[in-house]
């Protein structure tokens, strides 16, 4: 239709993806980690007690399928979660507009960028 | 009137544009009998008590969707919502959130009429065919596809319950959203790509958050939520896939 009026299309998907993939990793892994990381390693119990020690976790980040799952789980996590607090803003009422989106979007991507470098630095 | 006439205090939530700065609380006891609806409840007060009290009804049925109004803070149509279940507290009735009042519990729905407008809610062939070819077939799954999405009466308490259509008016929402999804699965249609402009646009379906009152509070099982949040999924392929095969769309 002619007189349709033009739309200005939304960037939206490009976080709504980030956000979605991130919480799709977070449900898979997230409580599996928390279990590891925050319980049963600081705990002993399970686990033996140099699951985490330092020489075993360089390797696993040296390692391209350790060093890929932990900069997905950094990065992602990140963007789930700036999605999420952005859009809790808004539905608080805080409608902090586009320097809310640089906070929130503007440290998962520092920390991407972060990750990504650190991780790239400890070799392979 | 027996003596056990049971009395249930109405609260209405009143306004009128010509006098009132801004709207107000008014309460009335009516009397009333089990097989009593709030819309009921509300016309024996136009009766009885205030001839000038404005509310939209029709068809007493839940077939029109012209009574919706917020019953105790939720949206319902308030003929098929019972005074007996609210007996004895007092019930309280206002127009329905997030439109304006036009006057006591009628609402300016002009911009959601616009919205209904803008999806192109017709069918839009996929084919052109003529008179000697005959009609267009479809199958009872392609029927299924679609009829789910077609029970919609328009009778806004989506919009009402949508606290995104809250924050802003120009999201196209609920109710259009899912009358846009029947047309466009909808085998005889060819209309997605036309319609993808709006679905992809910034009123479009990204302003939903996913909360899902939407489809709790329709009367007809629509659950216009899942028409949205599929669309949320057509709209990021049409993001992304638009540079392998270019189209028209939102620029």
């Amino acid at each position: 239709m002619s007189t349709m009026k033009v739309r200005k299309r939304s960037n939206a998907p490009i976080f709504w993806g980030l956000f979605g993939a991130g919480g799709m990793l977070a449900a898979l892994f997230g409580p599996m980690l928390v279990f590891i990381t925050g319980i049963a390693v600081p705990l002993a119990l399970l686990l033996p007690a140099d699951t985490m020690s330092y020489p075993k976790m360089l390797a696993f980040a040296q390692n391209f399928i350790g060093k890929a799952f932990i900069f997905a789980i950094i990065a992602l996590f990140m963007w789930h979660a700036a999605h999420r607090i952005y859009h809790s803003l808004h539905e608080i009422g805080i409608h902090a507009g586009m320097f809310a989106k640089l906070l929130c979007y503007g440290s998962a991507l520092v920390c991407t960028v972060i990750s990504a470098v650190v991780l790239l630095g400890l070799g392979f | 009137m027996s003596e056990s006439q049971k009395i249930i205090e109405i609260e209405v939530l009143r306004y009128n544009p010509e006098s009132d700065k801004e709207p107000h609380r008014e309460v009335y006891k009516v009397p009333f009998s089990d097989d009593m609806s709030v819309l009921q409840g509300a016309q024996y007060i136009k009766d009885n008590f205030d001839g000038s009290l404005t509310f939209r009804w029709s068809c007493r049925m839940a077939i029109c969707g012209s009574c919706g109004m917020m019953i105790n803070g939720i949206p319902k149509l308030s003929c098929e919502t019972f005074l007996r279940d609210y007996y004895p507290n007092r019930i309280s009735i206002e127009a329905m959130a997030h439109f304006p009042i036009e006057k006591d519990l009628v609402v300016d729905l002009s911009g959601f009429i616009e919205k209904l407008e803008s999806i192109q809610p017709y069918i839009i062939p996929r084919e052109a065919r003529t008179l000697e070819q005959g009609e267009y077939i479809q199958s009872p799954a392609q029927f299924n596809e679609y009829i789910q999405f077609t029970s919609c009466i328009n009778c806004t308490l989506c919009y009402a319950a949508c606290p995104q259509f809250g924050l802003n008016p120009d999201f196209i929402g609920p109710a259009a959203m899912a009358l846009l999804h029947r047309y466009n699965m909808d085998s005889r249609d060819g209309g997605a790509e036309q319609r993808m402009q709006l679905v992809t646009s910034e009123e479009g379906v990204f302003n939903c958050s996913a909360v899902g009152y939407c489809s709790e509070v329709c009367p007809k099982h629509v659950d216009p939520g899942n028409a949205v949040n599929i669309n949320k999924i057509n709209a990021a392929k049409d993001y992304f896939l638009r540079f392998l095969s270019p189209k028209g769309g939102s620029k």
